[in-house]
C-alpha cells in the first residue's frame, strides 16, 4: 500500500511547512485586496451566519411568527418530553442503520457483478443509477399506488400466487420497513456507483497476481476487492447513514409518519412541529437534530478514516 | 430621430393611461361609483379545495356585476396545516393578499387579529350576524370576520335504502347506533356498517370531535374548565367516550376492509353506493358527494352522534369559515375589499353561495334561506337547530385549546394501535404545547 502511505504524508508535510514559512515572512502574500471578498462575506452572513445564530436564539423563544417570548430552555424540555420523540428517535435509527446496511451490501455486489464481463454491461449500469435521478416525491407517490393493500400491484399480484400480502404502508409493523426498502431502491445506484469506480481503480496486478497463485473467485473477493474497497465503503457509508438520519422526504410522501405515529423519524416529528404553528419548539428541534446527526458522523468518519491510514 | 407613428400611438396611449389611473386614484375616497375610470383591482386568497373556489368564483361574479369599478382576482392555498403555516407567513410579513378566507374560533386566535386584521366592527351589517358566529370572529371585543359558507354539523351521514331495506330506526343512543351495526353486518355482508378513511386523517376525528354537544350536556362547564387547565379528556369519562367509541367500532369490527387505506371519496362512494351505512363526518362533505352522485341527494340522511342519554342528543356545530381584511390593506383598495365584505355578508351573498353548490347547512346571515333544493343529509339538520338546547358549537370555538396531532391519534385509536384511555392522555398532552404557545393562564 505504498500509494496510499504516500498521499497521506504528503499534505502533512505541506501543512507543517506553512506555519514556519508565514512565521518568517512579516509579510504574508495575498492575492486580493479585502474588498475582493466583501460580496461573498455579505452573501455568506446574511444567508448563512445570520439564520445559524437566529436560530439559535429562536429555538430559546415561544415564537408564534408575530412576536416571540424568551423563555430559556423550556423548548428543549419540551421537545425531549414528546412522546413521538422517543418512536421518532428509533425508528430514525432503525431506518438509518437498515438502509445504510442494505446500501452497503446490495451496491458492493451490484458493484462485482458489474465490474464482471457481462452482455450489456453500460446498460445495465445506467439501469441500477436511474431511480436515483427521479424525483423522491415521485417515487414516494408511485410506491404509494404500489403498495396499496386492497388496489396496488404488489399485492395483486402475490395474489395470484396465493399470498395474501400486508397492508405495506397501513400496517404499523410493516411500514417503516416499507419505506425503507424503497429508499434502499431508490439510493442503491449511487452505492453502487461509488463501489464500481473504487473496484475498477484497484490495480489489476494483485488480482493477476493472486490468479497467479491459486487464488480462487471467492478468495479474490475477499482478500483483494473487499479490503481494497473499503475507501468506497467509508463513503457509502457515511453518506447513506447522513441520508438515513435526516431522511424527510420519501416518509412524508408515502405515510407521513403514519399509521398514527409508527412511522414517525425526527424531521417529521419537527416538521409536524413547524406545521403546528410550535416555531421555538421545531427549531429547538432542529438544533438537536444537527446535534444528534454531527455526534454520531463526526466520530464515526473519524473511526472509519483513521483505519483506512493503517491499512 | 423618427417615431414610427404605430409606436408613438402606443406610448401616446399608455401616458393617456397612466394619467387617467393617477387621476382617478387621486379623487376616490366617496365611491368607485364611476364606472371603469375608477377602477380597482383587488385579490382574494381561498383555499384550493373545488367546493371553495367554485363559491368564490361565483361570489366575485355576482358582486362585480353590481360593482363594475372593482375587480377581483383570485389565489389559492393549500387546506389544512399547510394553509395555516403560508397563512401566517403571509401575515407576518406584510404580504397578505386584499381579502382572505380562514378558519374561525382557534385558529382564528392563533393569526393574532389585533395586531394583523382590520376591524369591521363599525360596519351597518354586523346586526345581521348569527351571535354563534361573531364570538369566533372577535377578539378583545373586536369583530374582525364575515361568514363564508354555511353552519356545517358533525354528525353520523347514513344510508337511507340500507335502513329501509334493513328496517332500522335511526339512534338516538350510542347502544342502539351499536344494535344497528349488528344487524347490518348480521343480515348483509355486502355492507360495511361504519365506513372510515384513514387514509385522510382528519376524517378519523369525528367520532371524538362531532361528540361534543353530548359532552357538554352531561357537564355544561367542560369548554371552560378545559380552557382553564381543570378538565382533562382522560379523566373526565364524558368526555372519554369519544376515544372510546373510536375503539369500540373498531374492536367489534365494523369498519369497512379497506378503512386504513381509503380516501374520503372512496368513502363518499361506499356511502352513495350503499357499500356503507354510516359514514361519521362534516356535513361539509355533502356538496361534492351530491356533485358526483346526484341520487346522494335523496339517499343519504343525517343524525347528530348518539350519546348515553336519548334525552340530551344534539348536533354539534361547526361555524362557517370566516372571510378577512389585512390591516396591509389600504386606501381604496380597502374601500373595495370592504364593499366584498359587505356584499358576502347580504342575502344576496347567500343566494349567490347556494347557486355555486349546495351549501353545507343554514347560512350564518340574518335574512338568508337555504331554499327548497337541498339534499336531504342537510334538512335533517334542521330540527336539531329548530328544538333550543339541541345543538351546540364544536369544542374548538369555545375554547382556542385545540391540539395539533389529534387526527393521528384517534386514526391509532380506530385502527387497534393504542387503547382509548392512552390515546385521551396522549391528546390531553397534545393540547399542553398548543395552550402554553398562546400563553394561557394555568398552563
Amino acid at each position: 500500500m505504498r500509494s496510499v502511505a504516500i498521499t497521506s504524508v504528503k499534505p502533512r508535510e505541506r501543512s507543517k511547512a506553512r506555519p514556519a514559512a508565514s512565521a518568517a515572512g512579516s509579510k504574508v502574500y495575498r492575492p486580493y485586496s479585502n474588498w475582493f471578498y466583501l460580496p461573498t462575506a455579505i452573501i455568506y452572513g446574511v444567508l448563512f451566519l445570520v439564520p445559524t445564530f437566529a436560530s439559535l436564539y429562536f429555538s430559546l423563544t415561544r415564537w408564534s411568527l408575530f412576536e416571540s417570548k424568551f423563555i430559556g430552555l423550556d423548548n428543549f424540555k419540551l421537545f425531549f418530553q414528546e412522546p413521538a420523540l422517543v418512536k421518532g428517535f428509533t425508528n430514525t435509527l432503525i431506518y438509518a442503520v437498515i438502509t445504510s446496511g442494505s446500501k452497503v451490501v446490495l451496491g458492493l455486489l451490484l458493484a462485482v457483478l458489474l465490474t464482471s464481463q457481462i452482455v450489456a454491461r453500460g446498460y445495465l449500469r445506467s439501469v441500477v443509477f436511474f431511480p436515483v435521478l427521479v424525483s423522491t416525491i415521485g417515487v414516494g407517490l408511485t410506491f404509494t399506488v404500489l403498495m396499496n393493500p386492497e388496489k396496488g400491484l404488489i399485492n395483486e399480484s402475490l395474489g395470484l400466487l396465493g399470498i395474501s400480502g400486508p397492508g405495506w404502508l397501513t400496517d404499523p409493523k410493516w411500514a417503516l420497513l416499507s419505506v425503507a426498502a424503497v429508499d434502499v431502491w431508490k439510493g442503491v445506484g449511487l452505492a453502487t456507483l461509488i463501489y464500481i469506480a473504487g473496484i475498477v481503480s484497484i490495480p489489476r496486478e494483485y488480482i493477476e497476481a493472486a490468479r497467479v497463485d491459486g487464488a480462487t473467485s471467492w478468495q479474490q473477493f475477499w482478500r483483494i476487492v473487499l479490503p481494497l474497497s473499503r475507501p468506497a465503503t467509508v463513503t457509502v457509508i457515511i453518506l447513506s447513514l447522513i441520508g438515513g438520519l435526516r431522511s424527510f422526504d420519501l416518509i412524508w410522501a408515502m405515510t407521513r409518519g403514519g399509521p398514527g405515529f409508527t412511522s414517525d423519524v425526527i424531521a417529521s416529528v419537527i416538521y409536524k412541529q413547524y406545521q403546528a404553528g410550535f416555531y421555538g419548539l421545531s427549531t429547538a428541534g432542529n438544533v438537536v437534530l444537527f446535534i444528534t446527526v454531527t455526534a454520531i458522523i463526526l466520530p464515526l468518519s473519524w473511526f472509519l478514516n483513521r483505519k483506512e491510514v493503517d491499512l | 430621430m423618427r417615431f414610427r407613428p404605430g409606436t408613438s400611438g402606443l406610448a401616446l396611449l399608455a401616458a393617456s393611461s397612466l394619467v387617467l389611473t393617477a387621476c382617478s386614484a387621486g379623487s376616490l375616497g366617496s365611491s368607485s361609483d364611476s364606472g371603469s375610470k375608477g377602477s380597482v383591482e383587488i385579490t382574494y386568497l381561498i383555499g384550493n379545495q373545488d367546493q371553495d373556489i367554485a363559491e368564490a368564483n361565483q361570489l366575485i361574479k355576482d358582486f362585480t356585476a353590481k360593482n363594475p369599478g372593482i375587480t377581483i382576482k383570485t389565489e389559492t392555498r393549500p387546506a389544512g396545516t399547510e394553509g395555516d403555516n403560508i397563512v401566517k407567513t403571509r401575515l407576518s410579513t406584510g404580504d397578505m393578499p386584499d381579502v382572505f378566507g380562514y378558519n374561525t374560533g382557534s385558529l382564528f386566535q392563533a393569526i393574532a387579529p389585533q395586531k394583523n386584521l382590520v376591524s369591521i366592527n363599525d360596519q351597518p351589517y354586523i346586526g345581521n350576524l348569527d351571535d354563534n358566529f361573531k364570538k369566533t370572529v372577535t377578539a378583545d371585543g373586536q369583530v374582525y370576520g364575515v361568514p363564508v359558507g354555511g353552519f356545517m354539523g358533525g354528525a353520523v351521514l347514513y344510508s337511507i335504502p340500507v335502513y329501509q331495506k334493513l328496517g332500522l330506526k335511526v339512534p338516538k343512543t350510542w347502544a342502539e347506533f351499536m344494535a344497528n351495526n349488528a344487524k347490518i353486518k348480521a343480515q348483509d355482508p355486502g355492507v360495511a356498517p361504519v365506513i372510515q378513511t384513514y387514509g385522510e386523517t382528519w376524517t378519523s376525528q369525528l367520532f371524538v370531535l362531532g361528540d361534543f354537544h353530548n359532552v357538554s350536556a352531561v357537564d355544561p362547564s367542560f369548554a371552560d374548565d378545559y380552557t382553564a387547565n381543570k378538565a382533562k379528556y382522560a379523566t373526565n369519562p364524558a368526555a372519554l367516550k369519544g376515544f372510546e367509541h373510536t375503539e369500540a367500532v373498531h374492536d367489534a369490527g365494523y369498519e369497512n376492509k379497506d378503512f386504513a387505506s381509503a380516501k374520503l371519496p372512496d368513502g363518499l362512494k361506499m356511502l352513495a353506493t350503499g357499500k356503507g351505512a354510516h359514514y361519521p363526518n362534516l356535513s361539509g362533505v355533502v356538496a361534492n358527494m351530491v356533485a358526483t352522485y346526484p341520487d346522494a341527494a335523496k339517499t343519504v340522511g343525517l343524525f347528530a352522534l348518539p350519546g348515553d342519554d336519548a334525552s340530551k342528543n344534539g348536533l354539534t356545530l361547526w361555524t362557517p369559515g370566516g372571510l378577512y381584511i389585512p390591516k396591509t390593506t389600504t386606501g381604496d383598495k380597502l374601500d373595495a375589499a370592504k364593499k366584498f365584505l359587505a356584499f358576502v355578508a347580504s342575502p344576496d351573498g347567500c343566494a349567490s353561495q347556494t347557486a355555486a353548490g349546495a351549501p353545507t347547512g343554514p347560512y350564518a346571515v340574518k335574512g338568508c334561506t337555504l331554499g327548497d333544493d337541498v339534499p336531504q343529509a342537510i334538512k335533517d339538520m334542521q330540527p336539531y337547530l329548530d328544538k333550543p338546547g339541541s345543538s351546540s358549537l364544536a369544542l374548538e370555538f369555545l375554547s382556542p385549546v385545540k391540539g395539533p396531532s389529534l387526527e393521528q391519534i384517534t386514526v391509532e385509536v380506530g385502527s387497534g394501535i393504542r387503547k382509548a384511555k392512552d390515546g385521551a392522555a396522549r391528546y390531553d398532552e397534545d393540547v399542553k404545547k398548543q395552550a402554553q404557545q398562546l400563553g394561557l393562564a394555568g398552563w
